[in-house]
């Protein structure tokens, strides 16, 4: 399984979101090949998931990797159930 | 790496806008000569085009640029404004706590996004953030 992690640029936010992303990911046994990169890079690569904010969902519409989306970084039960219901549907 | 150094740490600072937030807080990087000012203007423009997604969580702003827009050491600064500022972000305005982070390719990029994840990562720290009186007690937030 291969996610990737998007914020604008993929230098910042992207990279915690993927720290966190992997937290997670271990915490609750699932194994994944998780990247980060910038929203225009993000357009012409087809991971299974695709994890960012709403801000830049709208530049993704029509992508055809799963999208989810997560509004605060930081909170690792945010995270959790973001991943836990969508990841395997 | 310069990770929230004294010299990068203000408090209380006043402005009116998302703009003058990401400006007073490149401006701490561009002092301690961590940025070229070309970089403070990249973050700016890339709020314009890409809009508040870096306000990644409640209170929080993250704003950066990329490391050839002019960063010479990974590093970050921390101002905390005086009145909160609204963004534009649907879920985590207002803003009071704006990192502005220089992003490098380095490893040392890696370590200063792990220490932030470890800091604000925890509601009480970011609580705490929100309420001290002095650098002294941020230092100490930070040696836990």
């Amino acid at each position: 399984m291969k996610i990737l992690c998007v914020c604008g640029l993929g230098q910042g936010t992207s990279l915690i979101l993927r720290i966190n992303v992997e937290s997670v990911l271990r915490e609750i046994g699932i194994q994944a090949d998780v990247e980060n990169t910038d929203v225009s890079s993000a357009s012409s690569e087809h991971p299974d998931y695709i994890i960012t904010n709403k801000e830049l969902a709208k530049n993704l519409e029509g992508h055809p990797s799963k999208i989810i989306l997560v509004n605060n970084y930081f909170d690792k039960d945010e995270i959790k159930n973001a991943l836990e219901a969508n990841l395997g549907k | 790496m310069k990770y929230l150094k004294r010299p990068l740490i203000a408090l209380d600072v006043l402005v009116q806008s998302p703009e003058e937030a990401i400006r007073e807080a490149g401006k701490l990087l561009v002092e301690s000569e961590l940025v070229e000012p070309s970089y403070v203007d990249a973050m700016v423009n890339s709020f314009k085009k890409n809009g508040p997604y870096f306000v990644i969580a409640p209170n929080i702003a993250l704003p950066h640029a990329r490391p050839e827009d002019g960063v010479n050491e990974a590093c970050v600064s921390l101002i905390r404004l005086a009145h909160p500022i609204h963004f534009g972000h649907f879920a985590n305005d207002p803003v009071q706590l704006v990192f502005a982070l220089g992003a490098s390719s380095s490893e040392e990029h890696l370590k200063i996004l792990q220490n932030l994840t470890a800091l604000l990562g925890d509601t009480k720290n970011v609580d705490r953030l929100l309420r001290v009186q002095s650098y002294e007690e941020i230092h100490q937030l930070l040696e836990v």
